[in-house]
Protein backbone atom coordinates (compact mmCIF):
# COMPACT_ATOMS: atom_id res chain seq x y z
CA UNK A 1 0.00 0.00 0.00
CA UNK A 2 1.56 3.31 1.12
CA UNK A 3 5.09 2.49 0.09
CA UNK A 4 6.13 3.84 -3.29
CA UNK A 5 3.68 5.99 -5.15
CA UNK A 6 1.12 4.58 -2.76
CA UNK A 7 -2.60 5.11 -2.93
CA UNK A 8 -4.32 7.70 -0.81
CA UNK A 9 -6.13 6.67 2.33
CA UNK A 10 -9.51 6.54 0.65
CA UNK A 11 -8.11 4.60 -2.30
CA UNK A 12 -6.61 2.11 0.13
CA UNK A 13 -9.91 1.63 1.91
CA UNK A 14 -11.92 1.35 -1.28
CA UNK A 15 -9.45 -1.14 -2.66
CA UNK A 16 -9.76 -3.25 0.44
CA UNK A 17 -13.53 -3.12 0.40
CA UNK A 18 -13.85 -4.28 -3.20
CA UNK A 19 -14.63 -7.91 -3.79
CA UNK A 20 -12.88 -10.17 -6.19
CA UNK A 21 -15.88 -11.05 -8.31
CA UNK A 22 -16.70 -12.68 -11.58
CA UNK A 23 -16.77 -9.35 -13.44
CA UNK A 24 -13.19 -8.55 -12.51
CA UNK A 25 -14.10 -5.00 -11.53
CA UNK A 26 -15.90 -3.23 -8.75
CA UNK A 27 -19.63 -3.87 -8.82
CA UNK A 28 -21.65 -0.95 -10.18
CA UNK A 29 -25.20 -1.75 -9.11
CA UNK A 30 -26.34 -2.28 -5.55
CA UNK A 31 -28.06 -5.51 -6.54
CA UNK A 32 -26.66 -7.56 -9.36
CA UNK A 33 -27.41 -11.24 -9.35
CA UNK A 34 -25.19 -11.83 -12.35
CA UNK A 35 -22.18 -11.52 -10.12
CA UNK A 36 -20.43 -13.95 -7.77
CA UNK A 37 -17.99 -12.75 -5.15
CA UNK A 38 -15.22 -15.26 -5.63
CA UNK A 39 -13.27 -14.28 -2.55
CA UNK A 40 -16.24 -14.63 -0.20
CA UNK A 41 -17.16 -17.93 -1.77
CA UNK A 42 -13.61 -19.22 -1.60
CA UNK A 43 -13.09 -18.35 2.03
CA UNK A 44 -16.55 -19.31 3.24
CA UNK A 45 -16.60 -22.64 1.42
CA UNK A 46 -13.01 -23.30 2.43
CA UNK A 47 -13.71 -22.54 6.06
CA UNK A 48 -16.97 -24.49 5.88
CA UNK A 49 -15.09 -27.53 4.65
CA UNK A 50 -12.50 -26.96 7.35
CA UNK A 51 -15.30 -26.79 9.92
CA UNK A 52 -16.89 -30.06 8.93
CA UNK A 53 -13.46 -31.64 8.53
CA UNK A 54 -12.53 -30.70 12.09
CA UNK A 55 -15.85 -31.84 13.49
CA UNK A 56 -15.76 -34.99 11.39
CA UNK A 57 -12.32 -35.88 12.70
CA UNK A 58 -13.53 -35.37 16.25
CA UNK A 59 -16.59 -37.48 15.52
CA UNK A 60 -14.52 -40.28 14.00
CA UNK A 61 -12.27 -40.51 17.00
CA UNK A 62 -14.98 -39.90 19.56
CA UNK A 63 -14.79 -42.52 22.28
CA UNK A 64 -16.68 -42.85 25.49
CA UNK A 65 -13.39 -43.34 27.30
CA UNK A 66 -11.08 -40.62 28.50
CA UNK A 67 -11.20 -37.89 25.84
CA UNK A 68 -8.16 -36.12 24.45
CA UNK A 69 -7.98 -32.35 24.49
CA UNK A 70 -9.32 -31.96 20.97
CA UNK A 71 -12.21 -34.30 21.59
CA UNK A 72 -12.98 -32.60 24.89
CA UNK A 73 -13.01 -29.20 23.18
CA UNK A 74 -15.44 -30.40 20.52
CA UNK A 75 -17.51 -32.07 23.20
CA UNK A 76 -17.75 -28.83 25.14
CA UNK A 77 -19.09 -27.18 21.98
CA UNK A 78 -21.52 -30.00 21.32
CA UNK A 79 -22.78 -29.97 24.89
CA UNK A 80 -23.16 -26.21 24.83
CA UNK A 81 -25.15 -26.24 21.59
CA UNK A 82 -27.12 -29.28 22.67
CA UNK A 83 -28.13 -27.67 25.96
CA UNK A 84 -29.16 -24.45 24.26
CA UNK A 85 -31.17 -26.38 21.69
CA UNK A 86 -32.88 -28.39 24.42
CA UNK A 87 -33.84 -25.20 26.22
CA UNK A 88 -35.31 -23.56 23.15
CA UNK A 89 -36.71 -26.30 20.92
CA UNK A 90 -38.82 -28.79 22.76
CA UNK A 91 -39.50 -31.15 19.88
CA UNK A 92 -36.95 -33.93 19.99
CA UNK A 93 -37.30 -34.83 16.33
CA UNK A 94 -36.60 -31.26 15.23
CA UNK A 95 -33.57 -31.04 17.46
CA UNK A 96 -32.01 -33.92 15.58
CA UNK A 97 -31.59 -31.59 12.63
CA UNK A 98 -31.54 -28.18 14.26
CA UNK A 99 -28.91 -28.86 16.92
CA UNK A 100 -26.25 -30.04 14.43
CA UNK A 101 -27.21 -27.11 12.23
CA UNK A 102 -26.62 -24.73 15.12
CA UNK A 103 -23.27 -26.34 15.83
CA UNK A 104 -22.20 -25.93 12.21
CA UNK A 105 -23.38 -22.34 12.19
CA UNK A 106 -21.47 -21.53 15.35
CA UNK A 107 -18.16 -23.06 14.37
CA UNK A 108 -18.36 -21.91 10.78
CA UNK A 109 -19.23 -18.30 11.60
CA UNK A 110 -16.61 -18.24 14.31
CA UNK A 111 -13.95 -19.31 11.83
CA UNK A 112 -15.16 -16.86 9.18
CA UNK A 113 -15.13 -14.07 11.76
CA UNK A 114 -11.69 -15.12 12.90
CA UNK A 115 -10.33 -14.25 9.44
CA UNK A 116 -10.59 -10.69 10.72
CA UNK A 117 -7.71 -11.34 13.09
CA UNK A 118 -5.26 -11.96 10.25
CA UNK A 119 -3.32 -8.83 9.32
CA UNK A 120 -5.54 -6.87 6.93
CA UNK A 121 -2.91 -6.70 4.23
CA UNK A 122 -1.54 -10.24 4.47
CA UNK A 123 -3.79 -12.22 2.15
CA UNK A 124 -4.58 -9.31 -0.21
CA UNK A 125 -0.85 -8.69 -0.64
CA UNK A 126 -0.21 -12.35 -1.43
CA UNK A 127 -3.06 -12.27 -3.91
CA UNK A 128 -1.66 -9.09 -5.48
CA UNK A 129 1.67 -10.84 -5.93
CA UNK A 130 0.03 -13.89 -7.50
CA UNK A 131 -2.22 -11.78 -9.67
CA UNK A 132 0.68 -9.57 -10.73
CA UNK A 133 2.84 -12.59 -11.48
CA UNK A 134 0.01 -13.97 -13.61
CA UNK A 135 0.15 -10.81 -15.68
CA UNK A 136 -2.72 -8.93 -14.10
CA UNK A 137 -2.76 -5.38 -12.88
CA UNK A 138 -2.00 -5.44 -9.12
CA UNK A 139 -4.23 -2.42 -8.65
CA UNK A 140 -7.16 -4.54 -9.67
CA UNK A 141 -6.20 -7.50 -7.52
CA UNK A 142 -9.10 -7.27 -5.13
CA UNK A 143 -9.44 -9.54 -2.17
CA UNK A 144 -11.62 -9.51 0.93
CA UNK A 145 -10.80 -12.23 3.38
CA UNK A 146 -13.61 -11.94 5.94
CA UNK A 147 -16.63 -13.70 4.41
CA UNK A 148 -18.96 -12.52 7.17
CA UNK A 149 -18.13 -8.92 6.29
CA UNK A 150 -19.90 -9.63 3.00
CA UNK A 151 -23.63 -9.03 3.23
CA UNK A 152 -24.27 -11.82 0.74
CA UNK A 153 -22.79 -14.38 3.06
CA UNK A 154 -24.66 -13.31 6.17
CA UNK A 155 -27.95 -12.80 4.35
CA UNK A 156 -27.46 -16.16 2.67
CA UNK A 157 -27.21 -17.72 6.10
CA UNK A 158 -30.15 -15.83 7.54
CA UNK A 159 -32.34 -16.65 4.52
CA UNK A 160 -31.36 -20.26 5.04
CA UNK A 161 -32.64 -19.95 8.59
CA UNK A 162 -35.81 -18.32 7.27
CA UNK A 163 -36.42 -21.25 4.92
CA UNK A 164 -36.00 -23.68 7.80
CA UNK A 165 -38.45 -21.60 9.85
CA UNK A 166 -41.02 -21.72 7.04
CA UNK A 167 -40.49 -25.45 6.67
CA UNK A 168 -41.13 -26.07 10.34
CA UNK A 169 -44.10 -23.73 10.36
CA UNK A 170 -45.71 -25.88 7.69
CA UNK A 171 -44.53 -29.13 9.20
CA UNK A 172 -45.75 -28.45 12.73
CA UNK A 173 -48.95 -26.55 12.04
CA UNK A 174 -49.84 -28.00 8.66
CA UNK A 175 -50.08 -25.74 5.64
CA UNK A 176 -53.66 -24.77 6.45
CA UNK A 177 -52.86 -24.13 10.06
CA UNK A 178 -49.96 -21.94 9.16
CA UNK A 179 -51.94 -19.89 6.66
CA UNK A 180 -54.65 -19.56 9.27
CA UNK A 181 -52.08 -18.29 11.72
CA UNK A 182 -50.71 -15.83 9.16
CA UNK A 183 -54.11 -14.16 8.96
CA UNK A 184 -55.27 -14.52 12.56
CA UNK A 185 -52.21 -13.65 14.62
CA UNK A 186 -51.13 -11.46 16.32
CA UNK A 187 -54.32 -9.37 16.56
CA UNK A 188 -56.93 -12.09 16.56
CA UNK A 189 -59.50 -13.61 14.26
CA UNK A 190 -61.56 -11.02 12.48
CA UNK A 191 -62.10 -10.52 8.73
CA UNK A 192 -61.18 -6.84 9.04
CA UNK A 193 -57.99 -7.63 10.94
CA UNK A 194 -56.84 -10.31 8.52
CA UNK A 195 -54.89 -8.00 6.18
CA UNK A 196 -53.23 -6.25 9.09
CA UNK A 197 -52.31 -9.54 10.66
CA UNK A 198 -50.84 -10.78 7.40
CA UNK A 199 -48.88 -7.58 6.94
CA UNK A 200 -47.52 -7.84 10.48
CA UNK A 201 -46.48 -11.44 9.90
CA UNK A 202 -44.68 -10.60 6.68
CA UNK A 203 -42.92 -7.69 8.35
CA UNK A 204 -41.96 -9.93 11.23
CA UNK A 205 -40.41 -12.57 8.97
CA UNK A 206 -38.60 -9.96 6.89
CA UNK A 207 -37.35 -8.06 9.92
CA UNK A 208 -36.12 -11.20 11.63
CA UNK A 209 -34.25 -12.39 8.59
CA UNK A 210 -32.73 -9.07 7.62
CA UNK A 211 -31.73 -8.11 11.15
CA UNK A 212 -30.30 -11.58 11.64
CA UNK A 213 -27.99 -11.21 8.65
CA UNK A 214 -27.35 -7.50 9.04
CA UNK A 215 -26.28 -7.78 12.68
CA UNK A 216 -23.44 -10.13 11.89
CA UNK A 217 -22.49 -8.29 8.73
CA UNK A 218 -22.49 -4.91 10.47
CA UNK A 219 -20.29 -6.06 13.31
CA UNK A 220 -17.76 -7.74 11.07
CA UNK A 221 -17.74 -4.96 8.47
CA UNK A 222 -17.16 -2.35 11.15
CA UNK A 223 -14.45 -4.44 12.75
CA UNK A 224 -12.71 -4.89 9.43
CA UNK A 225 -12.92 -1.18 8.75
CA UNK A 226 -11.35 -0.33 12.10
CA UNK A 227 -8.49 -2.72 11.35
CA UNK A 228 -7.98 -0.91 8.04
CA UNK A 229 -7.92 2.48 9.75
CA UNK A 230 -5.37 1.20 12.24
CA UNK A 231 -3.29 -0.13 9.37
CA UNK A 232 -3.54 3.26 7.68
CA UNK A 233 -2.30 4.96 10.81
CA UNK A 234 0.69 2.65 10.94
CA UNK A 235 1.28 3.06 7.24
CA UNK A 236 1.39 6.83 7.65
CA UNK A 237 4.55 6.70 9.73
CA UNK A 238 6.70 6.60 6.60
CA UNK A 239 5.24 9.90 5.56
CA UNK A 240 5.36 11.35 9.07
CA UNK A 241 8.13 13.80 9.89
CA UNK A 242 10.20 14.00 13.08
CA UNK A 243 8.66 12.42 16.13
CA UNK A 244 5.23 11.84 14.63
CA UNK A 245 6.41 8.89 12.52
CA UNK A 246 7.53 6.57 15.35
CA UNK A 247 4.56 7.68 17.43
CA UNK A 248 2.19 6.63 14.68
CA UNK A 249 3.94 3.29 14.48
CA UNK A 250 3.60 2.79 18.25
CA UNK A 251 -0.04 3.90 17.93
CA UNK A 252 -0.58 1.19 15.33
CA UNK A 253 0.87 -1.47 17.59
CA UNK A 254 -1.14 -0.32 20.60
CA UNK A 255 -4.44 0.19 18.82
CA UNK A 256 -4.03 -2.95 16.76
CA UNK A 257 -3.35 -5.04 19.86
CA UNK A 258 -6.24 -3.59 21.81
CA UNK A 259 -8.70 -3.89 18.94
CA UNK A 260 -7.62 -7.43 18.09
CA UNK A 261 -8.01 -8.56 21.70
CA UNK A 262 -11.40 -6.91 21.88
CA UNK A 263 -12.27 -8.45 18.56
CA UNK A 264 -11.71 -11.96 19.95
CA UNK A 265 -14.72 -11.26 22.14
CA UNK A 266 -16.74 -9.83 19.26
CA UNK A 267 -16.17 -12.68 16.83
CA UNK A 268 -17.10 -15.27 19.46
CA UNK A 269 -20.06 -13.27 20.66
CA UNK A 270 -21.39 -12.67 17.15
CA UNK A 271 -21.05 -16.34 16.24
CA UNK A 272 -22.87 -17.23 19.45
CA UNK A 273 -25.61 -14.65 18.87
CA UNK A 274 -26.16 -15.88 15.33
CA UNK A 275 -26.45 -19.43 16.56
CA UNK A 276 -28.79 -18.51 19.39
CA UNK A 277 -31.04 -16.49 17.11
CA UNK A 278 -31.11 -19.39 14.67
CA UNK A 279 -32.37 -21.60 17.47
CA UNK A 280 -34.82 -18.99 18.74
CA UNK A 281 -36.35 -18.33 15.32
CA UNK A 282 -36.70 -22.03 14.60
CA UNK A 283 -38.13 -22.49 18.08
CA UNK A 284 -40.70 -19.77 17.35
CA UNK A 285 -41.72 -21.64 14.23
CA UNK A 286 -42.75 -24.50 16.51
CA UNK A 287 -45.06 -22.39 18.64
CA UNK A 288 -48.56 -21.42 17.77
CA UNK A 289 -49.57 -17.84 18.42
CA UNK B 1 -22.54 -4.07 0.63
CA UNK B 2 -23.79 -5.14 -2.72
CA UNK B 3 -26.08 -8.07 -3.24
CA UNK B 4 -25.01 -10.72 -5.69
CA UNK B 5 -25.62 -14.35 -6.42
CA UNK B 6 -23.01 -15.12 -3.81
CA UNK B 7 -26.03 -15.11 -1.55
CA UNK B 8 -27.57 -18.15 -3.22
CA UNK B 9 -24.31 -20.02 -3.35
CA UNK B 10 -23.89 -19.35 0.34
CA UNK B 11 -27.41 -20.63 0.97
CA UNK B 12 -26.64 -23.91 -0.76
CA UNK B 13 -23.32 -24.31 1.03
CA UNK B 14 -25.05 -23.65 4.33
CA UNK B 15 -27.51 -26.47 3.82
CA UNK B 16 -24.87 -28.89 2.64
CA UNK B 17 -22.74 -28.22 5.71
CA UNK B 18 -25.71 -28.52 8.04
CA UNK B 19 -26.68 -31.81 6.38
CA UNK B 20 -23.15 -33.13 6.70
CA UNK B 21 -22.94 -32.20 10.36
CA UNK B 22 -26.29 -33.75 11.06
CA UNK B 23 -25.34 -37.05 9.49
CA UNK B 24 -21.67 -37.53 10.18
CA UNK B 25 -20.63 -35.29 13.05
CA UNK B 26 -23.40 -34.95 15.58
CA UNK B 27 -24.53 -38.56 16.07
CA UNK B 28 -21.14 -40.14 16.93
CA UNK B 29 -20.19 -37.33 19.31
CA UNK B 30 -23.51 -37.36 21.09
CA UNK B 31 -23.35 -41.13 21.26
CA UNK B 32 -19.90 -41.01 22.81
CA UNK B 33 -21.06 -38.39 25.28
CA UNK B 34 -24.09 -40.40 26.31
CA UNK B 35 -21.97 -43.51 26.59
CA UNK B 36 -19.46 -41.71 28.77
CA UNK B 37 -22.20 -40.25 30.93
CA UNK B 38 -23.49 -43.78 31.42
CA UNK B 39 -20.03 -45.08 32.25
CA UNK B 40 -19.40 -42.30 34.72
CA UNK B 41 -22.73 -42.95 36.34
CA UNK B 42 -21.91 -46.64 36.58
CA UNK B 43 -18.48 -45.87 37.97
CA UNK B 44 -19.92 -43.58 40.58
CA UNK B 45 -22.45 -46.19 41.51
CA UNK B 46 -19.74 -48.85 41.76
CA UNK B 47 -17.65 -46.54 43.91
CA UNK B 48 -20.62 -45.93 46.16
CA UNK B 49 -21.22 -49.64 46.38
CA UNK B 50 -17.54 -50.24 47.14
CA UNK B 51 -17.64 -47.66 49.88
CA UNK B 52 -20.70 -49.28 51.33
CA UNK B 53 -19.06 -52.72 51.14
CA UNK B 54 -15.94 -51.40 52.80
CA UNK B 55 -18.00 -49.96 55.59
CA UNK B 56 -19.77 -53.25 56.05
CA UNK B 57 -16.49 -55.17 56.01
CA UNK B 58 -14.98 -52.78 58.52
CA UNK B 59 -17.92 -53.22 60.78
CA UNK B 60 -17.72 -56.98 60.35
CA UNK B 61 -14.00 -57.08 61.08
CA UNK B 62 -14.46 -54.97 64.21
CA UNK B 63 -17.20 -57.33 65.26
CA UNK B 64 -15.01 -60.38 64.57
CA UNK B 65 -12.13 -58.86 66.48
CA UNK B 66 -14.33 -58.12 69.45
CA UNK B 67 -15.76 -61.61 69.31
CA UNK B 68 -12.28 -63.12 69.11
CA UNK B 69 -11.13 -61.14 72.08
CA UNK B 70 -14.14 -62.18 74.03
CA UNK B 71 -13.65 -65.78 73.12
CA UNK B 72 -9.99 -65.76 74.02
CA UNK B 73 -10.74 -64.14 77.36
CA UNK B 74 -13.38 -66.73 77.97
CA UNK B 75 -11.00 -69.52 77.00
CA UNK B 76 -8.36 -68.11 79.25
CA UNK B 77 -10.75 -67.99 82.17
CA UNK B 78 -11.88 -71.49 81.41
CA UNK B 79 -8.32 -72.74 81.23
CA UNK B 80 -7.48 -71.11 84.52
CA UNK B 81 -10.50 -72.63 86.11
CA UNK B 82 -9.60 -75.99 84.66
CA UNK B 83 -6.04 -75.72 85.89
CA UNK B 84 -7.23 -74.90 89.37
CA UNK B 85 -9.60 -77.79 89.18
CA UNK B 86 -6.84 -80.15 88.03
CA UNK B 87 -4.60 -79.00 90.86
CA UNK B 88 -7.44 -79.45 93.28
CA UNK B 89 -8.15 -82.91 91.92
CA UNK B 90 -4.47 -83.86 92.06
CA UNK B 91 -4.29 -82.70 95.64
CA UNK B 92 -7.32 -84.77 96.57
CA UNK B 93 -5.93 -87.77 94.73
CA UNK B 94 -2.59 -87.42 96.47
CA UNK B 95 -4.27 -87.19 99.83
CA UNK B 96 -6.27 -90.29 99.14
CA UNK B 97 -3.16 -92.09 98.00
CA UNK B 98 -1.21 -90.98 101.01
CA UNK B 99 -3.97 -92.05 103.32
CA UNK B 100 -4.08 -95.37 101.61
CA UNK B 101 -0.34 -95.82 101.89
CA UNK B 102 -0.43 -94.82 105.53
CA UNK B 103 -3.26 -97.20 106.24
CA UNK B 104 -1.38 -100.03 104.46
CA UNK B 105 1.70 -99.29 106.47
CA UNK B 106 -0.24 -99.20 109.69
CA UNK B 107 -1.86 -102.53 108.92
CA UNK B 108 1.47 -104.00 108.06
CA UNK B 109 2.97 -102.68 111.24
CA UNK B 110 0.08 -104.15 113.16
CA UNK B 111 0.52 -107.49 111.47
CA UNK B 112 4.23 -107.39 111.99
CA UNK B 113 3.83 -106.67 115.63
CA UNK B 114 1.30 -109.45 115.95
CA UNK B 115 3.66 -111.84 114.35
CA UNK B 116 6.53 -110.67 116.47
CA UNK B 117 4.39 -111.15 119.54
CA UNK B 118 3.53 -114.68 118.33
CA UNK B 119 7.19 -115.51 117.81
CA UNK B 120 8.04 -113.94 121.10
CA UNK B 121 5.34 -116.02 122.78
CA UNK B 122 6.69 -119.17 121.13
CA UNK B 123 10.17 -118.35 122.16
CA UNK B 124 9.14 -117.46 125.72
CA UNK B 125 7.23 -120.75 125.86
CA UNK B 126 10.23 -122.62 124.48
CA UNK B 127 12.43 -120.82 126.90
CA UNK B 128 10.08 -121.62 129.77
CA UNK B 129 9.91 -125.25 128.71
CA UNK B 130 13.66 -125.30 128.28
CA UNK B 131 13.99 -123.77 131.72
CA UNK B 132 11.50 -126.18 133.14
CA UNK B 133 13.24 -129.04 131.35
CA UNK B 134 16.45 -128.01 132.90
CA UNK B 135 14.82 -127.86 136.26
CA UNK B 136 12.72 -131.05 135.87
CA UNK B 137 15.24 -133.12 133.95
CA UNK B 138 16.37 -134.47 136.97
CA UNK B 139 12.99 -135.50 138.25
CA UNK B 140 10.49 -135.71 135.39
CA UNK B 141 10.30 -137.61 132.16
CA UNK B 142 9.53 -135.15 129.32
CA UNK B 143 7.31 -137.63 127.62
CA UNK B 144 5.18 -138.20 130.66
CA UNK B 145 4.48 -134.62 131.13
CA UNK B 146 3.93 -133.64 127.46
CA UNK B 147 0.22 -132.99 127.92
CA UNK B 148 0.89 -130.79 130.79
CA UNK B 149 3.44 -128.80 128.90
CA UNK B 150 1.12 -128.30 125.92
CA UNK B 151 -1.60 -126.99 128.15
CA UNK B 152 0.84 -124.64 129.68
CA UNK B 153 2.00 -123.39 126.30
CA UNK B 154 -1.57 -122.66 125.22
CA UNK B 155 -2.32 -120.68 128.29
CA UNK B 156 0.74 -118.52 127.86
Amino acid sequence: MATEAGPTASEYIVHHLTHLNTTGAAQKNIVDFGVFNLDSLFYSVGLGLFTVFLLYRAAQKATSGVPGRFQAAVEILVEMVSNQAKGIIHREESRRFVAPLALTVFVWIFLMNAMDLLPVDLLPRIWEAIYGAAGGDPHHAYQRVVPTADLNVTLGLSIGVLLICLWYNVKIKGFGGWVHELFSAPFGKHPLLAPINFLMQIIEFAAKTISHGMRLFGNMYAGELVFMLIALMGGAWVAGSGISGPLLWIGHVLAGTIWAIFHILIITLQAFIFMMLTLVYIGQAHESH
Amino acid sequence: MNLTSTLFAQLVVFFILAWFTMNFVWPPIVKALDERARKVAEGLEAAERGKHDLELATRRSVEALREGKEKSAELLAQAEKRAAQIIEEAKAQAKIEADRVIAGAKAEIEQESLRAREILRDQVAALAVAGAEQILRREIDAKAHDDLLHTLKREL
